[in-house]
């Protein structure tokens, strides 16, 4: 040690010279506006600082002016690649808060639209990392499915993007054929495609050289940072809110948690890809299950009476002005909801002090919790390495900025 | 109710005295503690054998209704034996310092300036607290009540009729 310390003092290094560089905000690799200002020693990367906030919309403080059916169509663009995951959570939240009983039949048509959203969602990360590591064919192909997943929004919802699905209490119609005979179909064609894109990648001898050991990270670093979702279940902890504290009936399905082992963009890549397929799975096992009754909970306090009875009954009127004012009574009470969004778990921290609108809603948004180790990720990285390390993390920006 | 009821022994125990105060909200244990006494409170959940709460869901800052206090919430987890509390701490809204939990887990750097950002919660110790969200210049805590969300000389969206 002693030796080494003369050997600097006799000849003192020269200062090395680093250059900035500043990837984003507007960067098309980045899919979304971050910053991250990169120091570069040659083409590996020695510091980064990440810039957040660019499209920060102050969710929380607009929550605060608004009753609880009117805060749905802010969480559809929290993440808005699985907005139907949002919206259910927000209302299972408020469910809570009222403490309303959800039949089993919400519970059942809930998880299916709910994992279509994942597929989706899952279906962007992973043909992105195969378009960032230059395989766009997957890309394409792979994109029409999530077209299908889309249509089948539409036609229960109206909207593609930002669905606003769902009302708190259940659904506000019964699914119409034209919706289940979309659901058949793509669970029909699907699996096909599926199986062509992972094909074209899994076992790819180029993707498999450009993505492992690629942007890395230990199951300790990892619950450290307080990851959830799939990037938490790469590293290899088997965390999935949807078994830990099942919610919407999910302790009647059987599905598998698929973990990792290295946390690399590889295994990113394969979690996604098997979650996939659960997710698949689950919704044939809900569509079998599928039990007969009302589409929504019996909670007229909450949940809008039928139109022609708004039009023809004064008590129907009432209630209906009443819940599109936001006037109905609300317990004063405090309430943590968590779901296991696209990228992990997303919780409601809900305060209700009895008023229309919620006192504090805050939302725990998985990406912006993530997104803080990804400087401690890609140090020492080249600067490749950390374009796929992001998309494979899946950051989607308008959930990091709320 | 059985969660909170050993938490608060334990607690209890292990500081010779009353720390706090507990209470189970929609099937949610939380425990109250003062702010000086915060910190040692998250080690020692923490490093506790039984309890083990590794994992930090969530942090974030709310004010109290009648705006002269501001709390900090913490939401941990024991994803073994699957125990999840809530840990509040108020303090005063003219001088809110509450010691920061990065030396513990990592991860609350970020939500410790968001927390910072929007109610202006100084966490003494903590590595870099700027804003995250907000633009630099920005010289208020938008999120507390004192900053109504739409302008309240306006008169042409009269709330009177509806609003509570």
């Amino acid at each position: 040690m002693s030796k080494k310390e003369n050997n600097t003092t006799a000849e003192p290094q020269e200062e090395k010279e680093y250059s900035i560089l500043n990837l984003g905000p507007t960067h098309p690799a980045t899919h979304g506006i971050f910053q991250n200002v990169l120091k570069m020693d040659g083409e590996i990367i020695v510091e980064a600082e990440p810039t957040v906030g660019y499209i920060h919309r102050a969710f929380e403080k607009l929550a605060e002016r608004r009753p609880y059916a009117q805060i749905t169509p802010i969480t559809d663009r929290l993440n808005y690649c699985s907005s139907p995951i949002n919206n259910i959570g927000w209302h299972m939240t408020v469910e809570k808060l009222i403490k309303a009983e959800i039949p089993k039949r919400v519970d059942y048509l809930r998880v299916i639209v709910m994992e279509l959203a994942r597929i989706s969602d899952h279906i962007i990360c992973n043909t992105v990392i195969g378009q960032d590591t230059g395989a766009t064919t997957g890309f394409l192909y792979l994109f029409q499915w999530r077209e299908k997943i889309y249509d089948i929004f539409e036609n229960m919802c109206g909207a593609r993007l930002t669905t606003n699905i769902c009302r708190i209490g259940g659904f506000e119609k019964e699914w119409d054929k034209k919706t289940w005979d979309l659901i058949h179909a793509f669970i029909e064609g699907f699996p096909k495609a599926l199986e062509e894109f992972t094909s074209l990648l899994e076992r790819n001898k180029i993707f498999m050289d450009r993505t492992i050991n690629c942007g890395p990270i230990s199951a300790e670093m990892a619950l450290s940072y307080s990851f959830t979702g799939p990037n938490l279940r790469a590293a290899g902890v088997d965390y999935d809110v949807r078994v830990a504290t099942p919610y919407s009936s999910y302790e009647d399905f059987d599905f598998i948690i698929p973990v990792g082992q290295s946390g690399d963009t590889f295994d990113r890549f394969r979690v996604r890809q098997v979650e996939m397929w659960e997710s698949l799975s689950i919704i044939k096992q809900a569509i079998k299950k599928l039990p007969e009754g009302l589409c929504h909970a019996n909670i007229p306090d909450f949940f809008l009476p039928p139109k022609d009875q708004v039009y023809n009954n004064m008590e129907a009127l009432i209630y209906h002005f009443k819940i599109v004012m936001g006037e109905t009574d609300i317990p004063k009470g405090e309430v943590y909801h968590a779901v296991e969004g696209g990228n992990g778990e997303l919780g409601f921290f809900l305060i209700s002090d009895g008023g229309r609108t919620p006192f504090r809603l805050h939302f725990r948004r998985p990406c912006f919790i993530y997104y803080q180790a990804y400087p401690e990720m890609i140090k020492g990285t080249m600067l490749s390495d950390a374009i796929i390390t992001m998309s494979s993390m899946n950051v989607i920006a308008g959930e990091l900025d709320a | 109710m059985e969660l909170l009821n050993k938490i608060v022994s334990k607690l209890t125990q292990h500081f010779q005295g009353e720390v706090c105060t507990g209470e189970v909200l929609y099937d949610f244990p939380v425990i109250t503690v003062p702010s000086g006494k915060v910190h040692e409170v998250l080690t020692f959940l923490k490093n506790d054998e039984e309890l083990n709460f590794h994992f930090l869901t969530d942090l974030t800052a709310m004010q109290t209704a009648d705006e002269k206090q501001l709390g900090v919430i913490y939401h941990l987890h024991n994803m073994m034996k699957n125990y999840r509390v809530r840990v509040k701490t108020f303090m005063d809204i003219n001088k809110p310092e509450v010691p920061t939990a990065t030396d513990l887990w990592p991860g609350a750097n970020w939500m410790e300036r968001e927390s910072y950002d929007f109610y202006g919660v100084r966490f003494i110790g903590h590595p870099k607290l700027k804003r995250i969200l907000n633009v630099d210049e920005m010289d208020i805590f938008p999120l507390r009540k004192e900053y109504p969300l739409e302008d309240q000389t306006r008169d042409d969206k009269s709330d009177k009729m509806f609003g509570r």
